[in-house]
């Protein structure tokens, strides 16, 4: 064979490395600079494309996909404009560590830098929103590329990783090596935690009388769920989540104190407020959960695991870190016990407390609340579901009253609080799952943000019940204006201008439904759950100027939380 | 508090980049930068010196660990160190001022490097503090232009057991 014969072009290898990779998925949108790649993709048969209608829905379902399964997420699009559009989906998934990898094309090395037709320096504005990021400049390099940003995406804390393309790099031909190991010298994570801190750990857990497990999306992506309940159940502590680490320890179970922060349960507060113990895994002290740093926990001994050495000590100050694999140290802290603490009094006092102050909502005067809906959601799939929200008030109270009985069912833009997250994820979080229903919600703003992707679905057959929670307005700017800006509603309220999101529906070919009646949210969600080869779409209007609570405002101390207390003399 | 902190990175397209993106992005201060060759090839050398308390430069040293191109993170703080800096100070000459500036330029172990009979520049090299001396001595004189290089550093060969943060840096 000659050595010509071994010659393959750079979009051959790129596909080729993909199968290397397993990638089973891709989700993306051509141009000028990808054309070559579309070209061989035409033929490739191990992977499908799934075509977005916006490069946004191409990271945001690549996204969900990742959420939902573990794997890393792949897109691939056109360069300027296709990379530019990426972008707010690559921040997104860095603030929330997503793996996935973005391929862009790029103009012609020898036309970089050049301001040639649709270019763009997207390796320059993606630097600081990037785990890493990759210019590929010669074709004799991109097998180790891809190989790197696949390895680099997917192994320590999770992020996106972005490979800029040249055209004339896929074109141009070389012999195709494939790299077996990666090996980087300034990266090396770090997955064992040290064993003496761990048995700290240990002993400060066993002889504490207040200890509180803080648990974020961290456990959730390093596969630990399982050992968090034994942790928990085994010495019985109570688990706080953060918005991302729900999921992570049932819901329904009895040591779950549910969300805590911002619009975290009251009880859960309360507990963070008065442990004496608390132990961080895979959570990061977010302003969101901490409110006012200073206050926060403030008379407890703070123990923080996490894979990424950077979170510790980056907003709050902790007694004892353990740097390593979030899974392994729970197993090896539970193995570790020495004997379990005492926290029947404890558990007796976080029953007390949410006992004070349950979850409430006005639910006899015939409107249709969000809570009400999201509580029909639990009971009809029995905390099953896979469940997408938004941003905005509707995302508080699925967080709030949704009990996800497991990891990886709670998808939800967090960090960056990306409206129009939730009607791409869940279409990428569809070809991930299919033995589980997998649930859109998003509000009538949100809804809009990405709206173009219902085509998506309904191309796709796409089995996603899209749910709007309608409540003609900017809800949760709404609530901050009605609280902090002196009730001036400006330009939140939507009633006036919103689309008819029914006939939107069936504009895409997608059976949709409405109501305004709680006693009718059974039977439509029936019809939407019998549905199930294609989308549904169904459209709640709830009442107008509701308000999530509890909530510590921005900044505060558990001591600011305001919380709901029905009031019967309003309830008319 | 000023700190040096010596940094090995990929002598890599970016590299750069990243590292001053990640200083502006997370708002870290940069008194200065410097960059250049090591002994090996395709590895460059960062000294950069940034501020701020224990908290945030142990920050500064954990996000520049977590790049992907930076393959070694010293706080020099740690250590007995090196520090040297080069300055080029040009000065305006007015009637007799040529002989004290000569003067100065010999106390400070700098070299004339250029004159004309308008004004000379004189080039000092050494720690910092020294070349902040010799910048105030010459400033009475009037300093037309100065180009200072930033400060590079490098590890003593032996390191003596040292109280911490204490600088050894002549
Ligand atoms: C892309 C983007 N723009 C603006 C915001 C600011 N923002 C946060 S919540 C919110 C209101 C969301 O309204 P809606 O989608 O109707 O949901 P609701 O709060 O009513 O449930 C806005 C505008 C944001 N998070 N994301």
């Amino acid at each position: 064979m000659k050595k010509s014969d071994n010659l393959m072009s750079g979009a051959q290898i790129f596909f080729e490395c993909l199968k290397r990779e397993k990638v089973e998925h891709i989700f993306g949108y051509p141009g000028g600079a990808v054309l070559k790649l579309y070209e061989h993709l035409y033929d490739v048969d191990f992977l499908e494309h799934v075509l977005v209608r916006h490069e946004q829905g191409a990271v945001h379902a690549a996204e969900g996909y990742a959420k939902a399964s573990g794997k890393v997420g792949v897109v691939l699009v056109t360069s300027g404009p296709g990379a530019t559009n990426t972008v707010t989906g690559i921040a997104d998934a860095y603030m929330d560590s997503v793996p996935i990898v973005v391929f862009t094309g790029q103009v012609p090395s020898h036309l970089i830098g050049n301001d040639a037709f649709q270019e763009a320096d997207i390796v320059g504005i993606t630097r600081p929103i990037t785990k890493h990021n990759f210019l590929v400049r010669d074709v004799k390099d991109l097998a180790l590329t891809i190989r790197k940003a696949f390895y680099i995406a997917s192994t320590g804390r999770p992020g996106p990783v972005l490979v800029d393309l040249p055209k004339n790099v896929i074109a141009s031909k070389c012999e195709f090596i494939y790299p077996e190991d990666v090996e980087l010298r300034g990266y090396k994570p770090n997955y064992k935690g040290h064993i003496n801190q761990i048995k700290k750990v240990a002993e400060v857990i066993a002889s504490a009388k207040r200890p509180l497990l803080y648990v974020g999306g961290g456990v959730i992506m390093s596969g630990g769920s399982r050992e968090l309940a034994i942790l928990a159940r085994e010495n019985k502590l109570p688990v706080a989540m953060t918005l991302q680490g729900l999921g992570a320890f049932p819901g329904t179970d009895d040591l779950s104190l549910g969300m805590l922060g911002m619009h975290g349960t009251y009880w859960a507060n309360r507990a963070v407020d008065n442990c004496d113990v608390l132990v961080s895994l895979g959570a990061r002290f977010d302003d969101r959960v901490t409110g006012n740093v200073e206050t926060f926990a403030r008379n407890a001994f703070k123990i923080h695991v996490d894979i990424d050495p950077t979170c510790i000590d980056k907003n709050v100050v902790v007694d004892l870190p353990v740097v390593g694999d979030v899974k392994h140290i729970i197993a090896e802290i539970a193995s570790e016990m020495p004997n379990q603490p005492d926290t029947t009094e404890w558990l007796a006092q976080i029953n007390e407390w949410r006992e004070e102050c349950p979850l409430v909502y006005e639910d006899n005067d015939g409107r249709l609340r969000t809570e009400f809906v999201i509580e029909k959601l639990f009971e009809k799939t029995k905390g099953e579901a896979v469940i997408v929200t938004d941003v905005g008030q509707h995302q508080m109270w699925t967080a709030q009253h949704y009990k996800y009985n497991h990891p990886r069912s709670n998808l939800t833009s967090g960090g960056l609080g990306t409206m129009g997250f939730s009607v791409p994820a869940s279409i990428g979080a569809s070809f991930a799952v299919k033995d589980r229903p997998i649930i859109s919600i998003s509000g009538d703003g949100g809804f809009q943000m990405n709206i173009q992707e219902l085509i998506t679905a309904a191309a796709n057959k796409v089995p996603v019940k899209f749910i709007i929670i309608n409540n003609s307005f900017l809800g949760m700017v709404r609530q901050w204006q009605e609280l902090f800006h002196a009730e001036k509603f400006s330009f939140t309220d939507l009633s006036s201008s919103n689309p008819d999101f029914v006939k939107v529906g069936e504009a895409f070919g997608i059976p949709s439904y409405s109501t305004d009646n709680p006693k009718e949210v059974d039977s439509i969600l029936e019809k939407a759950f019998s549905i199930n080869d294609r989308p549904v779409l169904l459209e709640f209007k709830v009442v107008k100027a509701d308000m999530v609570f509890p909530m510590v405002p921005s900044g505060g101390s558990i001591s600011d939380m305001m919380v709901k207390r029905l009031n019967p003399r309003r309830m008319t | 508090m000023r700190r040096t902190i010596s940094v090995l990175v990929e002598n890599r397209f970016g590299a750069f980049d990243r590292i001053a993106t990640m200083f502006s992005g997370k708002g870290f201060n940069i008194r200065s930068i410097s960059i250049g060759e090591t002994e090996i090839a395709d590895i460059s050398r960062m000294t950069i010196v940034t501020e701020g308390d224990d908290q945030i430069i142990d920050q500064v040293v954990k996000q520049l660990n977590r790049l992907i191109d930076t393959i070694k993170v010293v706080d020099l703080a740690d250590t007995y160190h090196v520090e040297r800096e080069l300055a080029l100070i040009s000065i305006g000459l007015h009637k007799g001022s040529m002989e004290q500036i000569k003067n100065i330029c010999d106390i400070f172990r700098g070299n004339i490097v250029d004159i004309t009979n308008k004004s000379m520049m004189i080039e000092v090299t050494g720690p910092p503090d020294k070349i902040d001396a010799a910048v105030n001595v010459l400033a009475p004189f009037g300093i037309k232009e100065m180009a200072r290089s930033g400060i590079v550093a490098l590890k003593r060969g032996e390191q003596l057991k040292i109280q911490k943060k204490e600088n050894f840096t002549t």
